[in-house]
């Protein structure tokens, strides 16, 4: 064990912290929009709105991440009618190809905890706030809305760490957040072992953040008394 | 118990398989890459091949040898080498200063030159300058090149494949935005798409690619540039503590360099000679 090179190192990766968190929490929150929206559609009840959504959810978790990624920066850019559009200033950029990707796949597997809170709503809130007079639309936003935050919380929380953990993907398209410096230190190094349990603590504590957070969050919101 | 006994009795199996092979060479396991075309690269059905395995096969038999190969992305293939996971790279590895305090390396078998490259279209693609980039030779012709180069390349998006010889010139030479890229694959696809206006690497893998159809609109400027931080060559990556097997490949890649084999292995996958 090289412990020295494992200080020397730890202050590399951790410069890495704020691109990790950056492409994380925008994915996360375009990611969550994008989520509600399919849920939406999902329960609808409207087979134009339902049926794209269902593909939609199938095909991005039915396929690896890393293909995503993948095709979404080296595939698109095969294409000169991609270079030559307006999408090409955003395309070309690894920083943005990295948040589209992980704001597809956030989305399609929190539209599933959606819309299962949403399902979990029992109809007797719905027909209690129907006799109260309330629109559909108040409806959804006080009472269905809050309720389905509630349910969906604990599978939520474990998303958000999937996303973390997910992010060390983007090293591969030339982005330097904590996996791609820890892997340029390896290559020279040539010490994986000291420099990936660098790398891991790193995700470790992040992870333990959002682990605290999402407990907090769940103590307040009392999901544990349901 | 009984799967703690077969646990145990696998761990001792290993561990006598890894002794059984230091010290007895009849056979040796090669790691490459597979991304290096024409060094070493995967073919359409999944076989390595390449002017190295061509070569690795060729010495193999003048050292009575029994070789396999073993495929390892770039980045991991000195751990690797020096955690047992084979016994030699052969992989477009640059015999350089730097590498030689982890690994030991045979002579060089085959010597190329890094050139720059870019698209046509590319302002870069007129820059005119001397043939050739000696950086053994600290003149003032040496380093009035290399000004040239990086007021040229200024600001610009330069791709490198890590943990290489292009790497470390990039580095320490030019002001360039540098990108880093874990194969030549996706670096070749990045230039094509314009997402850098340069790239730095061994002149062989680039022209394979400009052969291809993706490759069509590449071409080459600046010096043929070698020597100093470049290295002499590329040569057999060998751990420190196998000398006998140094000795095997030093013999057997001078038998064939002498004997013209390394030139005709060259010349096939090259369409130049490479021998040192």
């Amino acid at each position: 064990m090289r412990f020295e090179l494992m200080y020397e190192s730890f202050f590399k990766i951790i410069q890495g912290i704020p691109l990790t968190l950056q492409v994380v929490i925008i994915a996360t929150i375009l990611g969550f929009i994008l989520a509600i929206l399919v849920a939406l559609m999902r329960i609808s009840g409207r087979g134009i709105l339902s049926i794209p959504a269902y593909y939609f959810v199938y095909l991005i978790r039915g396929t690896p991440l890393l293909l995503q990624l993948y095709f979404v920066y080296y595939g698109l850019g095969q294409f000169s009618f991609i270079r030559e559009s307006f999408l090409w200033p955003i395309l070309r950029e690894p920083y943005w190809c990295g948040i589209i990707t992980l704001t597809i796949s956030t989305g399609a597997y929190s539209s599933e905890i959606i819309r299962g809170g949403i399902m979990s709503v029992s109809k007797g809130y719905l027909e209690a706030s129907n006799a109260l007079g309330m629109s559909k639309f108040m409806t959804f936003m006080k009472v269905t809305l809050p309720i389905t935050f509630r349910q969906a919380l604990p599978a939520y929380g474990n998303e958000l760490i999937l996303m973390v953990k997910a992010s060390s993907l983007i090293s591969i398209i030339t982005l330097m957040e904590i996996t791609g410096i820890a892997r340029t230190i390896i290559s020279k190094t040539y010490a994986p072992v000291e420099i990936f349990l660098v790398a891991g603590s790193i995700y470790l504590f992040i992870n333990f953040l959002i682990v605290m957070s999402v407990n907090f969050a769940e103590n307040r919101l009392g999901v544990k008394n349901i | 118990m009984r799967n703690l006994k077969i646990i145990l009795a696998f761990l001792i199996s290993f561990s006598f398989s890894s002794l059984a092979i230091a010290g007895d060479w009849s056979k040796i396991r090669i790691g490459t890459e597979g991304a290096y075309e024409p060094w070493n690269f995967t073919d359409a059905s999944g076989n390595l091949v390449g002017a190295e395995l061509d070569l690795a096969r060729d010495l193999c038999d003048r050292m009575n040898a029994e070789c396999t190969f073993v495929q390892q992305d770039w980045d991991g293939i000195i751990p690797a080498l020096v955690n047992g996971k084979y016994d030699v790279i052969m992989a477009g590895m640059s015999v350089t200063d730097e590498r030689k305090k982890t690994i030991s390396f045979s002579k060089a078998y085959m010597t190329e030159p890094a050139r720059f490259f870019t698209l046509n279209n590319s302002p870069l693609s007129t820059f005119s300058s001397a043939k050739n980039l000696n950086l053994d030779d600290d003149g003032s012709a040496t380093s009035g090149t290399i000004s040239a180069l990086n007021n040229a390349m200024k600001g610009m998006n330069v791709g490198v494949t890590v943990a290489t010889i292009h790497e470390d010139f990039a580095n320490k030479y030019l002001d360039s935005n540098v990108k880093v890229y874990p194969t030549q694959d996706e670096m070749n696809l990045d230039l094509a798409a314009g997402r850098i206006d340069a790239m730095l690497c061994d002149v062989g893998t680039a022209e394979a690619f400009m052969e291809t159809s993706g490759g069509s609109n590449v071409v080459t400027f600046g010096p043929n540039v070698f020597g100093g931080l470049l290295g002499e060559g590329v040569g057999a990556g060998i751990r420190q503590g196998d000398a006998d097997l140094k000795a095997m490949f030093d013999k057997a890649i001078a038998d064939a360099a002498a004997d013209g084999t390394i030139s005709k292995i060259s010349m096939q996958w090259f369409g130049k000679d490479l021998a040192p």
